[in-house]
């Protein structure tokens, strides 16, 4: 329910000012580093790197939080934590954190905050982060914002998380005023890359948690790699081509995917094809998608919707074509065509090929 | 088998407003439906429930008018439907959701018996968080297996049960113990049509109703508004970036906008030319 009086409102505003005492000593900024199969997801360096800026606001540490299990390959993602821009990282090593489960490793990470008291704790929005975020807080019983699209720290030292609002194009702040540590969740993609400075050095936090085998519920029997060749790799592609609603049928998709092959890009839709059956539920790009980053975007059909929004606008150039010029995609898209994208796709895409062919014979 | 389902009633279009005082979201007038996430853990409570027997509840927190989504999960074929619902509640955040939630799951498994599982949506269409059901799992102590996309065995006799679960990069295959909290995948199942006789008890039936007392909670600091660490503390649109988009275009047809458009994108973005002949040279 998240339908609330005016009344009710104004008495939350008035609520929640101080934080109480015992929260005061929560400092230092956490990111959990979510480890697997003996490499390090991109989206904890992601938030490495955004964690970096909130420390640094703050005055404080920034710390990489690493659970897992093999001397190696932790010495390795440790060096990689200090390169993305922790100053610290709690080391937790111990066979039952081999893999992950959300018992031992929800265990964990309420000891760790009891002991070490971080203000601010960032995970990745990911399948893993999100099995783990939702109980950490439970058990913590402080804030949890999921699919933050930006974070930053007002004047009160307080995390500003925001995130889309559902229904229409709207986004909303949200704080942890007075409960520790501020969590939040963002998803792959969202936050930059920053670039690591190799031979960069911090501090090692070694704990040693109590842990038996047997007292774990849940058993990993068996895992089942994904086809790696299937996993499109939309997220990461320079140039992606998306169709919308405006496409009007799934036979045009293909004029798409035509595009984004001449342009030898990635191709994606918008929540609806999904929702229709016209393309795989990992060809669509926004909040409850892909968020890709790519140096050029073209929407075709797509009316540039908050969810769809927060999905693109890290790219370089967003090129939107559309009927309604008052589409809302023209407000943040850089180049627009008022136009019918099933009509212009084919001819942009021949257009682009004579250029290329052109330019070959030239060089 | 006892099975719980927890449902959430959610506004059914996008066409929800924001009230310009109190930044809260108006759903007055907007017709809702039950949570499309809820349906998948629904479908699979009945499958269950024809194999093994037993019974399925329903149950959920919300406004009054949140029986109907009750009362229509039951056409689909589930046993009773519970409603938690009191003003105590309004303003709840995953935090206080999952607080009111379990008091109704504990209330309910005083009459019935615990549960062998209960499942909740892996998310929801409005708030779309997926932490409600580990705030469950974790309150009641329950196995918590999210991202379920099939159930391989369970025996509830021996409190044992196997799962595939979507992990990032691959499938693991988990056993574990019930009770569980179980979310499923969608497209995991289809939930079913009720049978005419499903549809005509649904609409006789009674959704049983609790209030916060009525479901043990004494300390209402832990519901609502104020059992909610998160504040929403502005709702705003996006910034329209300084400039709106230059508009291409061209008077003489499809063709000279098409050309004009890529004048457009390689002035502002000279480098992508060499990308795209590097790879162009790479058929
Ligand atoms: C919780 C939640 C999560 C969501 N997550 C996502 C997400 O991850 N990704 C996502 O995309 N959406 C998401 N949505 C849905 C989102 O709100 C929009 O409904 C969706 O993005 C709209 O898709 P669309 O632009 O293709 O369709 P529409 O909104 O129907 O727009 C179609 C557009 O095409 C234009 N058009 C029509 N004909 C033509 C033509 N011939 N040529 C050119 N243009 C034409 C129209 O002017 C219109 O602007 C989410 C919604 C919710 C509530």
């Amino acid at each position: 329910m998240t339908t609330s009086s005016p009344q009710a409102a104004g008495q939350r505003a008035g609520m929640k000012k101080e934080l109480p005492e015992h929260f005061r000593s929560y400092k230092h900024v956490w990111v959990f580093i979510e480890f697997e199969h003996g490499r390090i997801h991109p989206v904890s360096l992601e938030l490495l790197g955004e964690g970096r800026k909130l420390a640094d606001k703050l005055g404080v540490e920034l710390a990489g939080v690493l659970l897992g299990s093999g001397a190696d390959s932790l010495d390795d993602a440790t060096r990689n934590c200090f390169a993305y821009g922790a100053d610290v990282v709690y080391r937790v090593e111990h066979p039952v954190l081999a893999q992950y489960r959300n018992q031992p490793y929800t265990k964990v990470m309420t000891e760790l905050v009891e002991k070490f008291q971080p203000e601010i704790m960032l995970l990745g929005a990911t399948v893993l982060g999100r099995d783990l975020a939702g109980s950490v807080a439970t058990t913590l019983k402080t804030g949890l914002t999921a699919d933050c699209t930006e974070l930053a720290i007002d004047d009160e030292r307080s995390l500003a998380a925001t995130r889309p609002t559902f229904g229409g194009s709207l986004l909303c702040t949200i704080h942890t005023l007075n409960y520790r540590p501020q969590m939040a969740t963002v998803r792959p993609r969202v936050m930059a890359m920053p670039r690591p400075e190799e031979g960069r050095e911090g501090r090692v936090v070694v704990y040693t948690p109590e842990l038996e085998e047997e007292r774990i519920i849940t058993k990993v029997l068996d895992f089942l790699p994904d086809d790696a060749a299937e996993a499109s790799g939309l997220a990461f592609a320079d140039i992606v081509v998306a169709g919308g609603m405006g496409l009007r049928s799934e036979e045009n998709i293909q004029l798409v995917r035509q595009l984004a092959s001449v342009l030898g890009g990635d191709w994606g839709g918008s929540r609806p094809l999904v929702q229709k059956g016209w393309i795989a539920a990992d060809r669509q790009i926004g909040q409850t998608g892909k968020t890709i980053r790519p140096k050029l975007y073209i929407a075709a059909g797509i009316s540039g919707a908050i969810q769809h929004r927060v999905g693109v606008e890290g790219a370089d150039m967003i090129v939107a074509i559309n009927t309604d010029p008052n589409a809302p995609i023209f407000d943040f898209a850089h180049l627009g065509v008022v136009s019918d994208a099933v009509a212009l796709l084919p001819v942009l895409t021949e257009a682009f090929r004579q250029r290329l062919l052109v330019n070959r014979m030239a060089g | 088998m006892r099975i719980f389902v927890c449902i959430k009633q959610v506004p059914d279009s996008a066409q929800i407003r924001v009230h310009p005082v109190t930044n809260t979201i108006m759903r007055q007038g907007v017709p809702t439906i039950i949570n499309p996430y809820d349906l998948f853990g629904l479908e699979e409570a009945l499958r269950l429930r024809d194999r093994f027997g037993g019974e399925v509840t329903v149950l959920s927190m919300g406004p009054p008018m949140a029986s109907e989504s009750l009362r229509k999960a039951l056409g689909y074929g589930a046993d009773r439907g519970l409603l938690l619902t009191d003003r105590f509640f309004a303003g709840s955040d995953t935090l206080a959701t999952s607080y009111a939630l379990s008091r109704l799951i504990e209330k309910a498994a005083e009459e019935q018996g615990m549960p062998h599982i209960v499942f909740c949506g892996k998310q929801t269409i409005d708030g779309d968080t997926a932490q409600v059901g580990p705030g469950i799992a974790q309150r009641l102590g329950l196995s918590q297996l999210t991202y379920v996309s099939a159930i391989d065995a369970v025996d509830p006799e021996q409190g044992t049960i196997t799962v595939r679960r979507r992990a990032d990069h691959g499938v693991q295959v988990l056993s574990s113990r019930l009770p569980a909290m179980i979310t499923m995948l969608e497209g995991s199942n289809q939930i079913r049509r009720g049978t005419q006789n499903d549809v005509l008890r649904a609409a006789r039936s009674d959704i049983t109703q609790w209030n916060a007392a009525g479901v043990g909670i004494e300390d209402l600091s832990l519901c609502g508004l104020r059992g909610s660490p998160t504040v929403v503390k502005r709702v705003f649109a996006p910034s329209v970036r300084s400039e709106k988009a230059t508009i291409v275009s061209s008077e003489s047809g499809v063709s000279a906008t098409a050309s004009a458009l890529i004048e457009a994108i390689l002035e502002r973005q000279p480098a992508l030319e060499t990308d795209l002949l590097e790879q162009a040279s790479g058929y």
